[in-house]
């Protein structure tokens, strides 16, 4: 095990998969020379050189369909798409090529081939450079859509991801690339459609994935110092296929459950969440599926206001506070 | 490569006139694909109006000479990406025309076993990496495959196929763009029938001269008469040779659509002068009349060919009735080519979780 960061480990991961495999190439806007927006490539364009490492125009439509061409051939490509926001310019080839291209031949052609991409607000960024949209993609059979929240699940679901004859989307997030964690040296890809139990707990499920995973763990952590609460979180990992059963198995255990998400709250991530708990553990539930996710405006740039619209661990706590009140009351 | 001094009519076009380009043999040989593409399109209407074929039905009547002209000019491992209507490149690219006939009729001989329709033809064989219906889809992935071609030092070259109405959406210059910036083996043919669905070229395009968009990427392109195989044959070779020089280009065929949009679409938007010019212009009318001028084609050959080609498709036809519908257990076979936890099997009917399983929590 190694301490470091989600960037570093989401960088080493591509390193190594580009010296595991020469099909393995990377592609997308300022990824080589400048060394990507966010630095996740850092130093490959100097070790791999051009062919392994392709700087292309802006023209995100052109050249994640030129990635999903090149898969079709046999190729591995690894999309970066600078944030998730531009990947709305490549929507039809996402959605309709990529996603569609092996059922919609009769599985005749694979698309292995890897969108990483980050989402997130709180950067000042403005309304259109700070959703999450990832549900635009989780919502389409075809995809598969993963979502690490540490380092350790950045280099497994990456690996995963990689190897995969899918298209499969990765995505990273803003705030999390400085974060620490403890990563494994050997190469353990993660089995895409599961969640994790991330803490195991025995008062209230709290779901979550991205950032919202790693907030769920903090509020855990301040309640059970603060009010003796034992918080079971789930991080759901795989947002496209969904792993129903874990998220059910936590519920029927702790009997409620609140749901954190950055993305907007109508139709979210989250109303697919709670639907399926309704689904799967009716009977169980003591209170209603709570859910904390993003006020649904188009997020302004102001600090002040930037702040009051994204779900915070103080709004993680409070919800998870009065849905254990909600249950005291009933019980 | 040369551009024509002047643009090919789509209409009246003279049946006769270059001195032969292909071999007599040869020239049969695309003739005898022509009429054979002519007579599965209408087999294909005829099915359509049978409601045997379902969905979308986009035919090439009227494009045969570019269809045959450009499929001859291609290698047998060289890749060809082409839009929705697409069942007469599977043909000239050697496809069993049952088994282009058992797609539409959504059957599991079909050559995407069902799964596509008459839009999306794909055989990994012969390399047809698929018929997309979502206009201009294809032409980054036929980039792509290029790119693929290119990193992997092959020399193969890729051929996407696109209709005049694709030229004017941003993929097209998205990709002609990184083709050019990247020198990329491909050759991008636009087969300009003059219409997309009801609107003319000179209606949607600021630069109806569809081939001069090239220009703007540097890349060299030219105009043929699309009516014509042989001049088609012999400008797709050049076009070809030069894609796979590490040349991208680009190659305009002007021909005419017979028929509306789909089998559905009667043409209203067409006047009368203007659907009389196409007939005029027949292709397939066209080189027989040539041929025969050569004294290639004669009554007893023209009518062997007719009844040869009349079998085929009729066989096509029988084929396709007889190829199993697919069973519904497979319904969940192609969705993800490595198989995956928590995959949905869920048919629209039935509950996330079992019935009662919510049920027997303690009290």
């Amino acid at each position: 095990m190694t301490l470091i960061s989600y960037r570093q480990a989401l960088h080493d991961t591509l390193r190594s998969e580009m010296h595991r495999d020469d099909r393995v190439f990377l592609i997308g806007e300022e990824i080589g020379l400048f060394e990507g927006s966010y630095k996740i490539t850092a130093g490959l364009l100097a070790e791999f050189g051009p062919r392994r490492v392709r700087d292309t125009p802006i023209a995100e439509e052109g050249f994640t369909g030129a990635a999903i061409g090149a898969a079709m051939l046999g190729l591995r490509p690894v999309v970066e798409i600078m944030t998730i926001n531009f990947s709305l310019l490549a929507l039809d080839q996402i959605v309709n090529h990529a996603a569609k291209i092996y059922g919609m031949f009769g599985g005749q052609a694979r698309v292995p081939m890897v969108i990483r991409t980050p989402g997130g607000g709180g950067q000042q960024l403005g309304a259109t450079h700070s959703q999450n949209i990832e549900l635009y993609y989780a919502f389409v059979p075809g995809m598969k859509v993963v979502a690490p929240s540490t380092p350790a699940d950045a280099k497994a679901l990456m690996l995963a991801a990689v190897r995969d004859d899918d298209p499969v989307l990765v995505l990273e997030n803003l705030a999390l690339y400085n974060t620490k964690g403890e990563v494994p040296d050997e190469d353990l890809p993660a089995d895409i459609g599961t969640a994790a139990v991330t803490r195991e707990g025995a008062d209230i499920t709290v779901v979550a994935y991205s950032r919202m995973a790693a907030v769920a763990l903090r509020a855990a952590e301040e309640l059970a110092a603060t009010d003796g609460i034992d918080v079971e979180v789930v991080d759901l990992r795989s947002l496209r296929p969904l792993d129903r059963e874990t998220v059910i198995a936590s519920v029927r255990k702790t009997n409620c459950a609140v749901v954190l998400e950055d993305d907007w709250l109508t139709y979210g991530i989250g109303a697919e969440v709670a639907a399926s708990i309704s689904d799967g553990a009716f009977d169980w539930l003591d209170a209603p599926v709570r859910r904390v996710a993003m006020a649904e405006v188009p997020l302004p740039y102001s600090k002040p206001l930037e702040t009051a619209a994204l779900p915070s661990t103080d709004d993680a706590i409070t919800a998870i506070r009065q849905t254990l009140d909600a249950v005291a009351r009933r019980r | 490569m040369p551009s024509p001094a002047g643009a090919p009519t789509r209409g009246g076009a003279p049946a006769t006139g270059p001195d032969p380009v292909l071999d007599d043999e040869p020239a049969l040989r695309l003739y005898r694909q022509m009429v054979l593409i002519r007579r599965f399109e209408e087999r294909a209407a005829r099915a359509y109006t049978e409601a045997k074929v379902g969905g979308y039905c986009h035919l090439n009547l009227g494009e045969e000479a570019t269809v045959v002209a450009l499929m001859a000019a291609l290698d047998r491992t060289d890749y060809l990406f082409t839009n929705y209507r697409e069942h007469g490149y599977a043909i000239a690219r050697g496809i069993d025309p049952g088994r282009v006939m058992a797609e539409l009729y959504g059957r599991t001989d079909g050559v995407s076993r069902g799964w596509g329709g008459s839009m999306h033809l794909f055989d990994v064989e012969s390399r047809l990496m698929g018929g997309y219906g979502i206009v201009g889809g294809q032409i980054p992935l036929a980039t792509g495959a290029a790119l693929a071609i290119d990193y992997r030092d092959d020399d193969q070259v890729v051929m996407c196929l696109m209709g005049d109405g694709a030229t004017n959406i941003g993929a097209f210059h998205e990709s002609l763009n990184l083709a050019a910036l990247w020198n990329l083996p491909i050759v991008y043919v636009v087969v300009n029938n003059g219409r997309g669905m009801g609107t003319s070229v000179e209606q949607a395009s600021a630069e109806p001269e569809l081939f001069r968009r090239a220009s703007s990427y540097r890349m060299p392109s030219s105009r043929v008469d699309g009516n014509d195989p042989e001049a088609v044959y012999e400008a797709a070779i050049e076009a070809i040779g030069t894609a796979r020089s590490g040349q991208p280009c680009l190659l305009e065929t002007v021909s005419g659509r017979l028929k509306g949009h789909s089998v559905v679409d009667p043409a209203k938007y067409r006047d009368r002068a203007e659907t009389e010019a196409l007939m005029a212009a027949d292709p397939v009318a066209a080189f027989a009349a040539r041929l025969r001028e050569r004294g290639v084609l004669g009554d007893a050959l023209s009518a062997e060919i007719d009844s040869e080609v009349t079998t085929v498709v009729e066989a096509a036809a029988a084929f396709a009735e007889a190829s199993p519908l697919p069973d519904v257990a497979t319904l969940f076979d192609h969705t993800y080519a490595t198989p995956v936890r928590n995959d949905s099997r869920r048919l629209p009917g039935q509950p996330l979780f079992p019935i009662g399983a919510s049920m027997g929590a303690p009290a």
